[in-house]
């Protein structure tokens, strides 16, 4: 390796550069090296939207597609995560001050037996990312605890998450209740993890399952756009 | 000591016909005879158990064949592997008994067995069915914080949970991963003490108390006896 790709002053890249320079730190996991180019876009005048956008998704869409074709695995897409984490911290008070365009709420959380969250809190990050809300409730969470948080913080959409081949059929206890209470057509229910497949999302009546979080965002723009849509036609 | 387990320890050196673990975790097992009534096919992890089994019944009518072990680690290509090897077999016997429970493909593996027409072990995992399903399922509630490993999964921590994880590399991922869980539970199907302290020293890696249940062969046992006879 040269001297001068050891040494990279990211303050002395152009705006180009320094992004494309971010996209590579966030490939590699660098969380410090992110930081410090959220910041330097920050101080060049970039809005906070911006940086998220173009710096941090575009980022981490490279990640994604790498880890979809089997290129990039687990370990390194959770450096990766971490990594843009810390530029979301940095951003996300910024983002609610500047007036951020939302695109939605979504309540997640893995349901009732389960207490594997690597998928969902990737699929909370990049859907705060794409200019969600989201409310993460976590953990082993009952039926009860998604009524309540619905009820509570009347989102677009409930996202649930399981790893296990034993915990997923939960999930159709949480949406029948839905059913029974009618409230089933209020919400978009997005459904992933390992363990499910399309059938068993239909099979359970989830409007979709994702398979990652990448696919999780783009179902959730889609399906929430159709629903304001239809929402205007009515 | 369970009578499996002791008739396995009495008679190792019979079971020398089975590859070391990595090979097992890597390549699996090639089919074991040319022709018998009742095939197996099985995931690598259960050879050892599966051949000790079939020596102390004398179940010579029984033939096994096993997918690479660390197939546990992509559970979304179990289904199509087995259903495969099925396929490649089946017409020369007749039966065949899968010997993986869901293994975390969602029931995809017993829709597939039930398109095919063959039988498998019930069960989540390995581990419930080691324990025995009804014990474990009965369990559950209250050892959602808990990991488990058999024998041939503290054998092979390293291959199966420590570099796939990327933990060697990259160990600040343990809490992500492990933050949640508050255990680590040594199911074991022999009598082993150095097994028993390779366990304890996983659990230590992972920031796990430990717990050791001996469990023998469990409903792996049950089950095939009842293949094997019919």
């Amino acid at each position: 390796m040269s001297e001068e790709e050891e040494d990279i002053i990211l303050s002395e890249l152009d705006d180009d550069d320094l992004v494309a320079q971010m996209f590579d730190d966030l490939y590699d996991g660098l969380k410090e090296e992110i930081e410090e180019g959220v910041n330097i876009l920050l101080e060049r005048g970039w809005t906070p939207y911006k940086i998220l956008t173009e710096a941090l998704v575009g980022g981490m869409k490279i990640v994604g597609d790498d880890f979809r074709d089997g290129i990039l695995f687990v370990p390194e897409v959770l450096l990766a995560a971490n990594a843009m984490k810390g530029g979301m911290y940095i951003l996300k008070p910024l983002l609610a001050e500047t007036g951020a365009p939302r695109m939605g709420k979504m309540v997640i959380g893995t349901v009732k037996g389960d207490i594997h969250d690597i998928g969902k809190n990737l699929v909370s990050m990049m859907m705060e990312g794409a200019g969600f809300e989201v409310v993460d409730l976590g953990i082993n969470n009952a039926v009860e605890a998604y009524l309540e948080a619905l009820e509570a913080e009347e989102p677009d959409i409930l996202g649930m998450s399981a790893l296990l081949t034993t915990t997923m059929p939960y999930m159709k206890v949480v949406i029948d209740t839905m059913i029974e209470q009618g409230k089933r057509d209020d919400f978009i229910v997005l459904v992933g993890g390992a363990p499910l497949n399309e059938e068993f999302g239909r099979a359970i009546g989830a409007d979709a399952y994702c398979r990652d979080a990448a696919v999780a965002v783009e179902t959730a723009k889609t399906l929430v756009s159709r629903k304001h849509n239809q929402g205007a036609t009515v | 000591m369970l009578p499996e387990t002791l008739w396995a320890a009495r008679n190792a050196p019979r079971c020398a016909m089975i590859p070391d673990d990595e090979t097992l975790t890597e390549a699996g097992l090639a089919l074991t005879g040319a022709r018998a009534r009742l095939l197996l096919v099985a995931c690598g992890a259960l050879a050892r158990e599966i051949i000790a089994l079939k020596e102390m019944n004398g179940w010579d009518h029984v033939d096994l064949v096993c997918l690479p072990a660390i197939l546990h680690n992509t559970p979304d290509r179990i289904t199509e592997r087995v259903a495969e090897t099925v396929t490649a077999h089946r017409d020369r016997y007749d039966r065949i008994f899968v010997v993986y429970a869901d293994c975390g493909t969602g029931g995809q593996l017993w829709e597939k067995c039930r398109e095919l027409g063959v039988e498998m072990i019930p069960g989540p995992h390995c581990y419930s069915f080691f324990e025995g399903n009804t014990a474990f399922a009965a369990r559950s509630e209250d050892e959602i914080t808990t990991f488990y490993l058999t024998d041939f999964l503290a054998r092979q921590f390293d291959a199966f949970v420590w570099k796939p994880l990327g933990l060697d590399r990259h160990p600040q991922l343990l809490d992500t991963y492990f933050g949640h869980y508050e255990k680590l539970v040594y199911l074991a199907q022999s009598e082993d003490d150095a097994l028993t302290e390779k366990a304890r020293e996983a659990a230590t890696r992972l920031g796990l108390s430990f717990e050791r249940r001996f469990t023998g062969y469990g409903d792996l046992a049950t089950q095939l006896a009842k293949q094997a006879r019919t």
